[in-house]
């Protein structure tokens, strides 16, 4: 387990410094000129803004120089934000999209687990239908359809009701999570649905559900011990990629609800050209991503002892 | 029996979903917690509220800068304009009222400016010359590295600093006593007193930017005030929110304790929507959200912001568009009237016909009241002889498609549509629209790899310098290298004269040549459509300095 372990871990190193370089070598390949302002300003000025953000030397030096600091954890200073390093931004707004995300994620699983375990009970008649419908708009409706929609919903509840009962956009209080959340989950929980659902049949009809009957265990014990528990496993194991997904691709919820996330920051840097924040937010949302996976695959293990290594 | 086993099971799945409930409660209070987050939202952040004197707006971004002397962008500005003040500020008006300046003289060879002794710094330390002549050589020393350095250029040995061929306290400023600054200037000009009102002119205090070890303006405790507010809370992308300067000496002049900006998105829906739920007291209005507005029997409001398009040619000589007869069998096809109300359809637009924006001020009038463009008459059959003359001249049989460089913003990609559709209907001309993000186009500008660019250019002195002398031969920004002799020595005289008379005629040559040499093709002058609060008194929009300015609004009492 501790080799295995230890593999996985180097696996994702290499993955990281794979996305660094490929990342830092497309961006300095990409044109268009980071310094460029709508002003046009004199060579004197230029070559210091150059040199004060390393651009005069040769790209391998920068390469090395930019190596050397990710290692020692330190990504710079923002092109666009001049006084705010990469490691600030990060630190103070992924927690936000982290909060958002768990949530999201937990939403999803949760909503999923539910409806699918629903679906399943009430198999091809009326409420399984109208579930299976919806799910299929869920999995097929690009998000920022549905921040708008769900952003519209609020504006005329509360102009409706005349009193302000969710907040329409902003950060700042629980209430205003709740929303941009379910927005934010609403994809995954009905591609879950659907696999739970699916799941579920196939558990119905299994061997040791009709054994369980047949030693007369309550219906109840039997569809939560041995129904939803076999079934949930399909669930959990693509939940570990969702969690990485929904956490770093909240950008447009984030951007129609005006929440301070991560997510904003990292698509602006790649419309701005602002090289330290493309090269700190891509390789903190790699590594990020490597990682979430690698610790899904060893936590699959403790709950599922027959996938366990070795 | 198969019925009861299906009502056992809903039954253990609806007690797992009241489980489920429970624990994403604890689970909200978790993230709650972890995430600094309040339980109950905070009710205060009205749009405006009387009692408190309190407002509240949302800006399109986080402030990218608010060292005055880096920022360059609208919205650091704006929160600067309400922060800060210079020698000289801009009224709702646009004439220039004392700032810190309580007196100034303005001749040919410099200026004075005597200070007011009340003005104060936000920690109740007087502001004194030495603070403008601190940041005015910070703004200017080649480290710092301003994109805005050369506004200070007319101070004497400004560019020599600037380029690093001088040291920084060799700058032509010098503060003769606490409260007399003098100002000599590198040759003669007729107009710096209207430059000191701009945002790299702002006073810094020594003492307390030496302190802030290179994070001057990175948050709110490292920036110091003298203007209107303080800025009492910056959480980055998220909110701002200012107050007014018990320190400020015209405090009695502002009504208003406390500006709320709770809100950062540039997401024009969004904004519309916090207008609809009361959240915010202004909004901009974009393409997408106008109709909304209308429908809902808003008042609408506009005003002129200021920036002027125009189709730019690339006149490098390797390039088709270097040919003159060319140039012009595209400007007699264009017919701007048509491309403002018919195709972009914005309020608040006006067709363009000159480089120079018509609000623009000339020796007595408005410049082009006092300096009019002829008339452009869309003439097709002469546009044709011109192309068929282009034809001959460039011995070709038929002319390549012609690369049209445009930014990607849906306005900029109607108007690029225009055109193709234009100049091919009316001269059979096929346009290429290469469509490109803001600093690619930038990028590809300076390269010169294009025959024609929608380019636009925004004000930053209220003088026709500002745009007069873009298409001189040496101005940087002349992408597309234009160059007039004749133009060139029309700029140097609205440089250097300081006969105003003789200055704006120079403007109006400039103007002529520009049109007949057919350097670009005016396009429209940029207006802005918006919506705010019936009780908000007192808004000033305005082209020139911090816009939108709140600092003198008040709100009716309902």
């Amino acid at each position: 387990m501790w080799r295995y372990t230890l593999k996985r871990l180097i696996q994702g190193l290499i993955t990281v410094w794979f996305i660094a370089t490929t990342t830092f070598f497309v961006m300095h390949f990409v044109p268009g000129d980071p310094l460029s302002d709508a002003r046009a300003t004199s060579e004197q000025i230029r070559e210091n803004l150059e040199a004060r953000y390393g651009l005069d030397k040769p790209l391998y030096q920068q390469y090395y120089i930019y190596l050397r600091n990710i290692a020692s954890g330190d990504l710079g200073i923002s092109f666009t934000q001049q006084n705010r390093e990469v490691n600030d931004i990060i630190r103070e707004h992924f927690p936000v999209s982290a909060a958002l995300g768990v949530l999201a994620v937990v939403f999803a699983a949760l909503g999923g687990i539910l409806w699918g375990a629903l679906t399943a009970l009430f198999r091809n008649r009326m409420p399984d239908v109208v579930i299976m419908f919806l799910v299929v708009l869920g999995v097929s409706v690009p998000s920022f359809v549905f921040a708008a929609l769900g952003q519209l919903s609020l504006v005329t509840l509360n102009d409706w009701l005349g009193v302000s009962v969710l907040p329409v956009a902003g950060w700042g209080s629980v209430q205003h999570l709740l929303v941009p959340a379910l927005v934010l989950g609403l994809g995954t929980m009905a591609f879950l649905t659907r696999l739970m659902r699916s799941s579920m049949l196939e558990v119905t009809n299994a061997d040791y559900v009709r054994t369980a009957k047949a030693k007369g265990l309550n219906a109840t014990q039997i569809f939560i011990r041995h129904q939803l528990r076999n079934a949930i496993l399909p669930v959990i194991t693509v939940l570990g990629p969702a969690i990485a997904t929904i956490t770093t691709g909240g950008f447009v919820v984030e951007l129609v609800f005006a929440i301070p996330g991560l997510g904003r920051f990292f698509v602006q840097s790649v419309q701005q050209l602002d090289y330290t924040v493309i090269m700190g937010t891509t390789v903190f949302y790699g590594g990020f991503l490597v990682f979430m996976v690698i610790a899904v695959d060893l936590v699959y293990g403790l709950i599922d002892p027959r996938v366990r290594v070795e | 029996m198969a019925d009861r086993t299906f009502w056992q099971s809903m039954w253990a799945l609806t007690m797992l979903a009241a489980a489920a409930l429970g624990g994403l409660l604890l689970l909200m209070l978790i993230i709650a917690y972890f995430a600094d987050l309040t339980i109950v939202d905070d009710a205060s952040s009205a749009a405006v509220d009387y009692e408190s004197r309190s407002i509240s707006i949302v800006i399109s971004e986080e402030p990218p800068q608010m060292d005055s002397t880096r920022a360059t962008d609208a919205v650091s500005g704006m929160l600067l304009g309400h922060l800060m003040e210079g020698l000289l500020r801009y009224d709702g008006e646009g004439n220039l009222q004392p700032g810190v300046a309580e007196s100034w003289t303005v001749t040919p060879e410099g200026a004075v400016f005597k200070l007011r002794d009340d003005a104060r710094w936000s920690d109740g330390e007087p502001v004194t010359a030495h603070d403008f002549v601190f940041s005015w050589r910070t703004a200017l020393a080649p480290e710092t590295a301003s994109l805005y350095a050369f506004i200070m250029y007319p101070v004497k040995h400004a560019e020599a600093i600037n380029l690093g061929d001088m040291p920084s306290d060799q700058l032509g400023v010098v503060a003769e006593d606490d409260l007399t600054l003098r100002v000599e200037f590198e040759r003669p000009l007729a107009f710096f007193d209207r430059l000191v009102a701009f945002t790299t002119y702002y006073p810094i205090r020594e003492d307390f930017y030496l302190a802030r070890d290179g994070r001057y303006g990175a948050d709110a405790e490292d920036l110091l005030f003298n203007g209107a507010f303080v800025m009492t809370k910056w959480v980055h992308g998220a909110e701002v929110a200012l107050e007014k300067n018990p320190y400020y000496w015209n405090k009695d002049s502002i009504w208003l304790e406390r500006i709320n900006i709770p809100f950062i998105t540039p997401d024009s829906n969004t904004q519309l929507n916090l207008f609809k739920d009361g959240k915010v007291a202004m909004v901009q209005l974009s393409p997408d959200t106008l109709k909304n507005a209308v429908q809902n029997r808003w008042p609408i409001r506009r005003f002129a912001e200021g920036t002027v398009f125009f189709i730019e040619f690339n006149h490098r000589p390797e390039r088709l568009t270097r040919n003159l007869n060319l140039r012009k069998a595209l400007y007699y096809a264009t017919d701007t009237a048509e491309l403002v109300y018919r195709v972009i359809k914005l309020p608040g637009f006006l067709p363009g016909a000159s480089l120079f924006p018509t609000w623009l001020r000339g020796e007595h009038d408005y410049l082009r009241r006092e300096y009019p463009v002829p008339a452009h008459p869309v003439n097709v059959t002469r546009a044709r002889e011109h192309l068929e003359l282009a034809r001959q001249e460039l011995g070709l049989d038929e002319f390549p498609p012609l690369v049209l460089l445009v930014g990607d913003t849906p306005t900029s990609l109607k108007q690029a549509e225009y055109f193709q559709n234009t100049f091919k209907r009316h001269l059979g001309l096929e346009v290429r629209i290469d469509a490109q993000i803001f600093k690619q186009r930038l990028e590809k500008m300076t390269l010169g790899q294009f025959d024609m660019v929608a380019a636009g250019w925004a004000p930053d002195f209220d003088d026709p310098l500002t745009y007069g002398d873009l298409f001189a031969s040496w101005n940087k920004n002349n992408r597309g290298y234009f160059r007039s002799d004749a133009l060139d020595a029309q700029v140097r005289i609205a440089q250097g004269s300081l006969n105003q008379n003789e200055r704006m005629r120079a403007f109006g040559e400039i103007q002529r040549i520009l049109l007949e040499e057919v350097a670009i093709i005016p396009n429209y002058e940029r207006g802005r459509v918006f919506v705010a609060d019936p009780s908000l008194e007192g808004l000033i929009r305005r082209t020139i300095g911090p816009d939108p300015d709140y600092s003198r609004a008040r709100i009716r009492e309902d």
